[in-house]
């Protein structure tokens, strides 16, 4: 397979055309918009927490096929976890597309995340795969300010 | 003779003669020839001029308007004729009228702040265009933060023109400073810049011309064009990074304070008073970029061997050409559309963001930029988030443009 069908893989292209929990979440306990100036992607990302476990979460914006597919699949893996289970996820998802720290990452624990392997080939398309999890990260973190990539 | 008529014709654009002056073009990435459509942002470099840096730095290093060995006259009179040249290339009237600078962006800053600083004030206006680049932007909006004078906007049309009666009334008794793009580097429009600059002349206001995108691709003459100020950088004129120059009427260069300040731009300093030097020399503290000045006039020798007018001609023909094939491509709109366009070839795909294209189209060995281009505005215009952007020089071909369709077709397959 070459790199590029390795990094555009059907589930990905799919998640891009078909972003899944994209809707506004009414009465969202936390909001929080992304932004890569870049290249302009833009996501909001909504969250409602009970306790420290995510109840629901939605979200909405425009951007590369990378970055939308990523925001959508983490928002279906997330669910039902854990603040601390997230944080641990964005690690591993870090590790995978950016080879630091040897590259160890558990597979099983990112599970269908591991589509995005291949981000890791176009160090310029790390930022798109992780903008929705900085997003979600700030979130949960509950500043509530606008984070950006830069 | 048969009586039939003789045509003289212009001799052809021999591309494939000029391609092997550019060693950076003969190379593969990803194991496929390099297609490098990217010269807006930067152009590559002729053998000429990396020879001339490699003597400068080996054989012929010395500073400037110091020293009184041998060495240093030497680099003191190829800094000095490199001067001459480029008021020559642009048509100044006096070299003293040419300033070395970094790049574009610094040339803008140093009439935003000299001339600004000094005859702007509260209330006054300046006049920018929707399609300027941040460089041309931010320094105005720096200088109205400073002063309390207004930056307004001229807007442009849905194929990327100005709308010239728009534009004129813009123009008022608070009007100070025009400042606006040669040509557009997100969109390759060609400004009617003389026409502008008889408006604002008319009403005794000046304008400064950005003048990067312009320079690599049609002749200057800013005698012609009567421009107060005219910036270009040496970089995406096949010269080194750098350099750049800033072009301004002694009228106004005498009358503006110093922008930096340090040795060179001195004539007499005590504890108590310093006595600045002439133009240009004001305006250039400190040690200049000597191996880069003296590289930007190599480039101007090779661009003069080659001819503007024929550059254009070439480049003319090329962006007709890609025009067509782009606008062949279902699912692709060309953002940029004027009349008067040079060698930019900006679009989108229905079916894929301009990042995803520019990462699929460089594994092709396609070299484009995609992204806002340091206009944001004016993506904001054209309410697209990014655009990817081909930008041609005169050592591109036709069977590159392919190439590019080509790799556009991939994005299409990967997309569908």
């Amino acid at each position: 397979m070459s790199e590029i069908n390795e990094l555009y893989q059907d589930l990905i292209l799919d998640h891009s055309k078909k972003p899944r929990n994209y809707h506004v979440l009414e009465g969202a306990s936390r909001k929080v918009e992304g932004y890569n100036p870049l290249c302009g992607d833009r996501y909001t990302i909504y969250v409602n927490l009970d306790g420290n476990v995510i109840k629901d979460i939605g979200f909405q914006g425009s951007g590369c096929a990378i970055s939308k597919s990523s925001a959508s699949m983490m928002t279906a893996s997330v669910k039902g976890k854990t603040t601390s289970e997230v944080n641990e996820l964005f690690g591993h998802f870090h590790v995978m597309v950016t080879r630091e720290e040897a590259g160890k990452y558990d597979r099983e624990k990112l599970g269908k995340l591991t589509v995005f392997h291949g981000v890791s080939e176009f160090p310029v398309r790390v930022k798109c795969a992780t903008l929705a999890w900085h997003t979600l990260k700030a979130a949960l973190e509950g500043d509530g300010k606008t984070v950006t990539t830069e | 003779m048969r009586g039939e008529t003789v045509v003289k014709k212009e001799p052809a654009f021999d591309v494939q003669k000029y391609r092997r002056d550019f060693p950076a073009l003969n190379q593969a990435v990803y194991g496929k020839p390099l297609v490098y459509l990217d010269n807006a942002a930067t152009t590559q470099k002729p053998q000429c001029v990396i020879d001339t840096l490699d003597r400068y730095y080996s054989r012929e290093n010395a500073n400037i308007h110091r020293g009184i060995h041998y060495l240093s006259q030497q680099a003191t009179d190829a800094y000095d004729e490199a001067r001459e040249k480029v008021a020559r290339f642009i048509n100044a009237k006096e070299s003293r009228e040419i300033i070395f600078v970094r790049g574009t962006t610094e040339a803008i800053n140093l009439v935003s702040q000299s001339y600004g600083r000094t005859f702007l004030k509260e209330g006054d206006e300046v006049l920018i265009t929707t399609m300027e680049h941040h460089s041309n932007i931010v320094p105005w909006q720096i200088l109205c933060q400073q002063t309390g004078a207004k930056l307004r906007v001229a807007p442009i049309n849905d194929a990327g023109e100005l709308i010239l009666p728009e534009f004129e009334k813009f123009l008022n008794s608070k009007t100070k400073f025009v400042s606006l793009v040669h040509v557009s580097n997100a969109l390759g429009t060609v400004n009617p810049v003389k026409k502008i600059i008889q408006m604002a002349h008319e009403r005794k206001i000046p304008v400064l011309v950005d003048g990067a995108q312009s320079v690599p691709h049609i002749p200057v003459d800013v005698r012609d064009l009567d421009c107060d100020f005219y910036a270009f950088s040496g970089h995406k004129l096949f010269g080194p990074t750098g350099i750049g120059v800033l072009y301004g009427k002694s009228e106004f260069l005498e009358k503006m304070p110093p922008y930096e300040s340090g040795g060179d731009m001195i004539s007499a300093v005590t504890f108590e008073k310093t006595l600045y030097n002439k133009i240009p020399y004001k305006f250039e503290a400190g040690t200049p970029h000597i191996a880069g000045v003296i590289g930007l006039s190599s480039a101007i020798d090779y661009l003069n061997q080659l001819g503007l007018q024929h550059i254009a001609g070439y480049e003319h023909e090329l962006l007709e050409y890609g025009t067509k094939a782009l606008q062949a491509i279902p699912g692709l709109r060309l953002i940029g559309t004027a009349k008067e366009k040079a060698s930019i070839l900006s679009f989108v795909l229905d079916y894929a963001h301009a990042h995803d294209i520019g990462t699929i189209l460089d594994q092709e060995g396609v070299a484009i930029r995609a992204g806002h281009h340091c206009a944001m505005p004016l993506m904001d215009r054209f309410g697209v988030p990014a655009t990817a952007r081909a930008s041609l020089a005169f050592y591109n071909t036709r069977e590159e443009i392919d190439a590019l369709v080509h790799a556009i077709q991939r994005v299409y397959e990967v997309f569908k």
